[in-house]
């Protein structure tokens, strides 16, 4: 038998070879809880992204409108669906993952805790929330862990379709009246600084980025991301003709990148310890599916059995 | 009882004339709704032409702990391929 640090090291080794690692091998077990952890967070916020837009689709404006919006929302859920799967090669029930979200124990993205209040803001999740997820995922196709970068290449491939739906509902904004401009600057000013904070604290204060960069579960750091985002994101808000609500703004042009201003970060921590806008309700909507449910689950096992037992 | 719904295992045929490939799992209470559910998680996008489903814990899978055992042995065996024979340039059509 091997010992812990022989089989950490060919760990190691593997990792730096690039070459995945796979259900069942031998891995760390901090490196197992990591992407438990990451990879259930990840499901969670897309099954939970899909409250504040669910909100839109009775009162979308158009038939267009709408079968885009439902069926990015299903995309949500099969996104999360991925993930948690992927989640579960790592030894971790599906059961025991809803209820670390319904009890709090896990988290999800902060960003589906602000309310999405008009039309507008529904165009704003698509081009700016999906935009920085898809910064973020990008990155994550090429991930160490294999059922993880499965998955991921799966949700790149459907989400810019998500992106680009967000982008054009503003743009067919910012071409109306005035009154529907205002709509979009309206949402660009409430969603921008929470888009920043998808990706999380400063490398600073990011006690895992070290670690995560070592083990490529991460490939690039929060800060680098964020900039990546509002390096390609700014470009877009001027060609929609509204106005990044950030005074600090500017383009440098030795370095070849947007400067900004600093983020909130006691907003930042409030929400994540709960105390955003829709903390509450979201949870409370996610504790009602699954307890409405519960019949449901239970009568199709019951059906299985029934049928199995008919069977035999 | 378990809470969870058995952990079933979803191939897909992406056109006739290809192998069926593995997409991803999925849990479902019997075979009937693992199709389905199939169909709605891994075929939103004309992913597929035909759908396996398959119970996750019918497939034995190899321990990697054996990979050795199994896998190294054919490493010395280059005589297995083409290239192990050299041929006179002259020689065509083989």
């Amino acid at each position: 038998m091997k010992n812990i640090a022989e089989l950490e090291a060919q760990f190691q080794a593997k990792v730096d070879a690039e070459i995945k690692i796979e259900p069942k091998e031998w891995m760390p077990e901090k490196y197992r809880k990591t992407l438990i952890r990451q990879i259930s967070q990840h499901a969670h916020s897309e099954v939970v992204g899909m409250l504040p837009e669910g909100n839109w689709i009775s009162r979308a404006p158009s038939l267009r409108r709408k079968v885009a919006l439902l069926a990015k929302i299903q995309d949500e859920a099969g996104h999360g669906l991925y993930l948690y799967s992927a989640a579960e090669t790592l030894g971790i029930e599906r059961d025991e993952l809803v209820q670390q979200l319904l009890d709090g124990t896990a988290k999800y993205s902060s960003i589906f805790n602000y309310p999405s209040l008009t039309w507008a803001d529904i165009g704003a999740i698509g081009w700016l929330v999906d935009g920085a997820a898809i910064m973020n995922q990008v990155m994550l196709t090429r991930t160490s862990y294999g059922p993880y970068a499965r998955a991921m290449v799966r949700i790149c491939k459907e989400e810019s379709f998500h992106q680009r739906q967000g982008y054009e509902i503003l743009l067919t904004l910012c071409r109306g009246s005035e009154e529907q401009k205002a709509m979009a600057q309206d949402a660009l000013n409430r969603w921008w600084w929470p888009s920043l904070m998808m990706f999380g604290p400063r490398d600073a204060d990011s006690p895992h980025t070290a670690q995560s960069m070592k083990w490529k579960i991460k490939r690039k750091t929060n800060d680098e991301l964020r900039q990546q985002f509002v390096d390609v994101t700014v470009p877009q808000a001027d060609f929609l003709g509204i106005t990044v609500p950030d005074p600090d703004l500017k383009w440098n042009e030795e370095t070849n990148h947007y400067e900004f201003g600093e983020i909130n970060w006691d907003e930042f921590w409030n929400v994540v310890k709960g105390n955003g806008p829709c903390n509450r309700q979201r949870l409370e909507a996610r504790q009602a599916a699954y307890d409405k449910g519960a019949w449901v689950r239970e009568a199709a096992t019951a059906f299985a059995e029934k049928r199995a037992a008919v069977a035999v | 009882m378990n809470k969870n719904w058995p952990l079933w295992e979803v191939f897909i045929r992406s056109k006739n004339g290809l192998h069926h490939k593995h997409a991803g799992s999925l849990h479902a209470a019997d075979a009937q709704m693992a199709m389905e559910n199939a169909r709605d998680v891994y075929t939103r996008r004309m992913e597929g032409v035909s759908l396996w489903v398959v119970e996750s814990k019918h497939i034995t899978a190899s321990n990697p702990m054996e990979s050795g055992e199994l896998f190294e042995p054919a490493h010395d065996k280059v005589y297995r391929h083409p290239t192990f024979y050299p041929l006179p340039d002259e020689v065509k059509n083989i």
